[in-house]
C-alpha cells in the first residue's frame, strides 16, 4: 500500500525537466520586459536614427513607464485588499495621496522650522532648511504611517457588510484629499509641496560609474530628465511589493485572507480571527499605497492636492479587475495596460487619427466611455479578469448567493 | 436548546443597546453638535432661518435622488453609482428643454413659461426612467445572482458612460442657464424670504413622495415591488413578474432623478458633468441615514443631510463650504459606525 503509494510521484516527476513555475514564469517574463525597456532606452535609442527616436519618443516615453510604475505598486496593493481579502475599497487614492505627502514632508525645504536642516544620506540640495532623508527610508515612513491610518481607517469600518465598507472607504477617500487641501498649515493647501528632493541609486560611493560608453550615476543625484535610472528604481519598489505579495499569499496570512473572501462565515467558524486578518489586508495594502505615493512624488518632484480624486480608485480597482483580481501578476499587466492606454496611446492615436484623416475628433475625451464601456463587458462577459487565478475564476463563476432570501434588503 | 439560540441572539448587542463607550461618545458628539446649533441660532436667528430654508431646498432634491438609490438597494441590494451620473444627464437634458440650448428661452416667466416648465419636467421624468430601465435591462440583470461585487463594477462602468454623454452634451466645463423661476426674491414673511426657487421645490416634491407612496404601498404594482424586495423566488411562485416588476423599480427610481434634475436646474441653474458623482454620493448618504430601503427614510434622510449641509455652508459659527463634503462623509462615516441601520430602518442580521 505504502510502496505503491510512493511510487506514484516518481513516474511524474522525472519527465518535467527544469520548470519554473507559473510564478517563476511570469518574473522571468516581467524582468526581461523591464531590462530589455531599460537597455532599448539607455543604450540603443538614443544612438538610433531620429525616426526610430521619434517613435519611442511617442509611443513609448520613459515617463509614461515610471508613471505605470506607481500605478502597479498602487495596484499590487489594492490586490491585497480586494483581490485578496475580498474587501472593497473605493477610497486608496487616500493612502496614495498620504504616501504623496510623507515624502513632501520628509523629503524637501517644506518644514522650514527645522533650520538648518536635517540631512540623512539624502542627494537633495544641500544646506538648506527642512528635512532630508534618504528616498528609501522614506518609502519605509511612509508605508508604515500608511498601514496606520489604514488600521485606523479599518478598525471600525471593518465589521461593516461589504457595500457599506465600500461606502466609508469611498467616504475617505473624498474626506482626505479634502483635509490634505484646507490643512495648508500641514500641506501647503493647493499649492501644494515641490520641489521633492531628487534621490540617488546609492547614498555614496563613486559619483559615476561607465559601462559600455555610457555614464551611469551612483550617488551623484539623478537629474529630472534621467528617467531611465529612476524606472530601474521604481522597479526595485515594485519588485518587492510583489515580492510580499506572493510570500504572503503562500502563508498562513494569505489563505486566512482568501478564506474570508470566499466565505467570512465559514473562515471564522474555522477559527480564523475576522478583525485581525481583515486588518492586516488593510495594513499591507495601505503600506503599499504609501510607496506608491513616495514613488509617485519622487516622478513629478512634486506633490499636489487636486491629482487626488476619486477617478484613481476607480481606476485602479479598474485594473485589478481587468487585470484578474487575486493574481499579481495579472494586476500588474492589467495596471501597466491601462495606465500605458491612458497616458501614451490615446493622446497619441488620437493625434495620428487626426492628422491621417483630416479630422478632429478629441479622442482623450473618450477616455472615460471606452472605461466605462470596458467595466460593463468585462462584467458581463469576462467577470475574472484578463490573467485569473484558476482560484478566482471558480469562485466567480459559481453563483455566490444560494441562499435566494439574501437577495433584496426589503421595501418598507 | 431554542431558548439558548434566543439569547445568544439577543445578547448580540446593537451599539446602542448597552451603556457603552460608543453609546457615550455619540451621544456626546450630537450634544457637541447640537450646543454649536443653539449658539449659532442665537447669533442670528433671521440667518438661521433663512439657511434652514435653503437647507430644506437642497434636501428636497436630496430626498427625490435618495429615492432612486434606496429603491434600487430594497430591490436587488446593489448600491447603483450610477444613479447620481442619472441625475446629471437629467440636468442637462432639461436644459434641452427650457434652458435655451434647444428649444425654448425664458424670456419671461409668464404663465407659459410655467406650462413649459411642467411639460418639461414630465419629459424629463420619463426619459430618465427609460435610461435607467434600459441600463437596467444592459447591464444589471444579467448580473443579478452574480457576486456583488461584480453588479457594483458594473454600475461604476454604466457610471462612467453616462458621464461620458454628459460630457459630450455639455462640455468639460461648468455652464450657466437661466431659469424660469426667478433667481432672486420670493415672499417676505417678516425678515425671512422664502424663495420662489423653494416654494416651486417644495411644490414639486411633496406630491411626487405622496405619489410615489400611494404606488408602492396602495397599487398592485406596489406589491409585486415589496414582495420582489422581500423574496424573490417566493414572489415568482406567487405570479409576479420579477423582472418587470425591477424594471418597474428601475423606472421610477429614474423618474425620481430627472424630477431632482429639472429642479436642481431651477434651483441653481448650472450644469457640470460630474456633478452626478458628488450629488448621488450625498444622496446615498442621505438613502444610509434614513435607512436604506426604506423609502421614508430616504425622504427624511434626504432633508437631514440638506439641511445639515446647509448649516455648515451657510451658518457664522461653522466649518464652511470648503469643509462641505468632509461634513457629509463624516457623517456618513461616523452613522456607519454607530447605527447602519440608518434612523427608520430595522437592524438586519446575517443570515447564514
Amino acid at each position: 500500500m505504502t510502496a505503491q503509494l510512493d511510487r506514484v510521484p516518481d513516474v511524474d516527476e522525472p519527465r518535467r525537466g527544469f520548470s519554473l513555475g507559473h510564478n517563476g514564469r511570469w518574473m522571468v517574463g516581467f524582468i526581461v520586459a523591464g531590462l530589455t525597456l531599460f537597455v532599448l532606452h539607455r543604450f540603443v535609442v538614443p544612438n538610433s536614427p531620429d525616426g526610430v527616436q521619434q517613435f519611442f519618443k511617442e509611443w513609448l516615453p520613459m515617463t509614461t513607464m515610471n508613471e505605470a510604475l506607481v500605478w502597479m505598486i498602487c495596484a499590487v496593493g489594492l490586490n491585497i485588499v480586494v483581490g485578496y481579502a475580498g474587501l472593497l475599497d473605493l477610497g486608496f487614492v487616500a493612502f496614495w495621496a498620504i504616501g504623496g505627502y510623507v515624502a513632501g514632508w520628509l523629503m524637501s525645504t517644506f518644514i522650514q522650522a527645522v533650520n538648518p536642516g536635517f540631512y540623512f544620506l539624502s542627494s537633495g540640495i544641500p544646506d538648506q532648511p527642512g528635512i532630508h532623508l534618504n528616498w528609501v527610508l522614506v518609502l519605509v515612513a511612509a508605508g508604515a504611517f500608511c498601514a496606520l491610518v489604514g488600521v485606523l481607517i479599518g478598525a471600525p469600518t471593518l465589521r461593516l457588510k461589504s457595500d457599506y465598507l465600500a461606502l466609508v472607504t469611498l467616504g475617505f477617500g473624498e474626506i482626505i484629499p479634502q483635509v490634505i487641501l484646507n490643512a495648508e498649515g500641514a500641506t501647503n493647501g493647493a499649492k501644494g509641496i515641490a520641489p521633492v528632493d531628487q534621490i540617488a541609486v546609492l547614498p555614496f560611493g563613486p559619483s559615476t560609474i561607465t559601462i559600455a560608453g555610457q555614464v551611469l550615476p551612483i550617488s551623484q543625484p539623478l537629474g529630472p530628465f534621467d528617467s531611465t535610472t529612476r524606472f530601474l528604481l521604481f522597479a526595485l519598489v515594485l519588485a518587492f511589493c510583489v515580492f510580499v505579495s506572493l510570500r504572503i499569499r503562500e502563508g498562513r496570512l494569505g489563505r486566512a485572507w482568501l478564506a474570508i473572501r470566499e466565505d467570512e462565515l465559514a473562515a471564522s467558524m474555522m477559527g480564523v480571527p475576522l478583525m485581525r486578518t481583515k486588518l492586516t489586508a488593510y495594513a499591507v495594502g495601505a503600506f503599499m499605497g504609501g510607496l506608491g505615493g513616495v514613488v509617485y512624488a519622487i516622478h513629478v518632484s512634486s506633490v499636489f492636492p487636486d491629482r487626488f480624486t476619486f477617478t484613481i480608485s476607480i481606476t485602479l480597482l479598474a485594473m485589478v479587475v481587468l487585470g484578474g483580481m487575486g493574481n499579481v501578476w495579472g494586476v500588474m499587466v492589467g495596471a501597466l495596460v491601462l495606465a500605458w492606454f491612458n497616458s501614451t496611446f490615446l493622446p497619441q492615436f488620437g493625434d495620428s487619427f487626426n492628422s491621417t484623416f483630416g479630422t478632429d475628433i478629441n479622442f482623450p475625451s473618450f477616455n472615460i466611455l471606452i472605461f466605462g464601456l470596458a467595466l460593463v463587458l468585462m462584467m458581463l462577459f469576462r467577470r475574472e479578469g484578463f490573467f485569473p487565478e484558476a482560484r478566482t475564476k471558480a469562485v466567480l463563476s459559481e453563483p455566490e448567493r444560494s441562499d435566494d432570501e439574501e437577495i433584496g434588503g426589503g421595501l418598507s | 436548546m431554542t431558548i439558548t439560540a434566543v439569547e445568544a441572539a439577543d445578547s448580540r448587542k446593537s451599539p446602542f443597546a448597552g451603556f457603552d463607550f460608543e453609546r457615550v461618545a455619540g451621544l456626546g458628539l450630537l450634544s457637541v453638535l447640537a450646543a454649536g446649533l443653539i449658539y449659532n441660532f442665537f447669533l442670528n436667528p433671521t440667518q438661521f432661518v433663512q439657511v434652514t430654508l435653503t437647507g430644506v431646498q437642497q434636501g428636497a432634491i436630496y430626498a427625490l435622488i435618495a429615492l432612486g438609490y434606496t429603491l434600487v438597494y430594497g430591490i436587488i441590494e446593489l448600491i447603483n453609482f450610477a444613479h447620481g451620473d442619472l441625475f446629471m444627464l437629467a440636468t442637462i437634458f432639461t436644459t434641452y428643454l427650457i434652458a435655451g440650448a434647444w428649444l425654448w428661452q425664458p424670456a419671461e416667466a409668464g404663465a407659459g413659461g410655467w406650462l413649459w416648465l411642467f411639460g418639461s419636467l414630465a419629459v424629463v421624468m420619463v426619459l430618465c426612467s427609460l435610461i435607467n430601465v434600459a441600463a437596467e435591462f444592459l447591464a444589471y440583470r444579467k448580473l443579478r445572482r452574480a457576486p456583488k461585487l461584480a453588479p457594483l463594477i458594473t454600475a461604476v462602468g454604466v457610471s462612467f458612460i453616462f458621464q461620458w454623454v454628459g460630457q459630450q452634451l455639455n462640455g468639460s466645463g461648468q455652464k450657466n442657464w437661466p431659469t424660469v423661476v426667478p433667481a432672486t426674491g420670493g415672499i417676505e414673511i417678516g425678515p425671512v424670504v422664502l424663495e420662489w426657487k423653494t416654494i416651486l421645490v417644495i411644490a414639486v416634491t411633496i406630491p411626487l413622495l405622496l405619489l410615489l407612496n400611494f404606488v408602492v404601498q396602495k397599487t398592485r404594482q406596489g406589491r409585486a415591488m415589496r414582495a420582489t424586495a422581500q423574496d424573490q423566488d417566493a414572489a415568482r411562485l406567487m405570479g409576479i413578474n420579477v423582472n418587470r416588476t425591477i424594471s418597474f423599480t428601475f423606472a421610477i427610481g429614474g423618474a425620481m432623478a430627472g424630477a431632482a434634475g429639472v429642479l436642481f436646474l431651477q434651483s441653481f441653474g448650472t450644469t457640470r458633468y460630474d456633478l452626478g458623482f458628488q450629488l448621488g454620493l450625498i444622496a446615498f448618504t442621505a438613502a444610509v441615514l434614513g435607512g436604506i430601503g426604506n423609502l421614508n427614510g430616504a425622504v427624511l434622510g434626504g432633508f437631514v443631510i440638506g439641511v445639515i449641509q446647509a448649516y455648515n455652508d451657510g451658518l457664522p459659527f461653522s466649518p464652511g463650504q470648503k469643509w462641505s463634503q468632509t461634513a457629509v462623509f463624516t457623517i456618513l462615516i461616523l452613522l456607519m459606525v454607530f447605527k447602519p441601520e440608518g434612523i427608520l430602518g430595522k437592524p438586519t442580521q446575517e443570515k447564514v
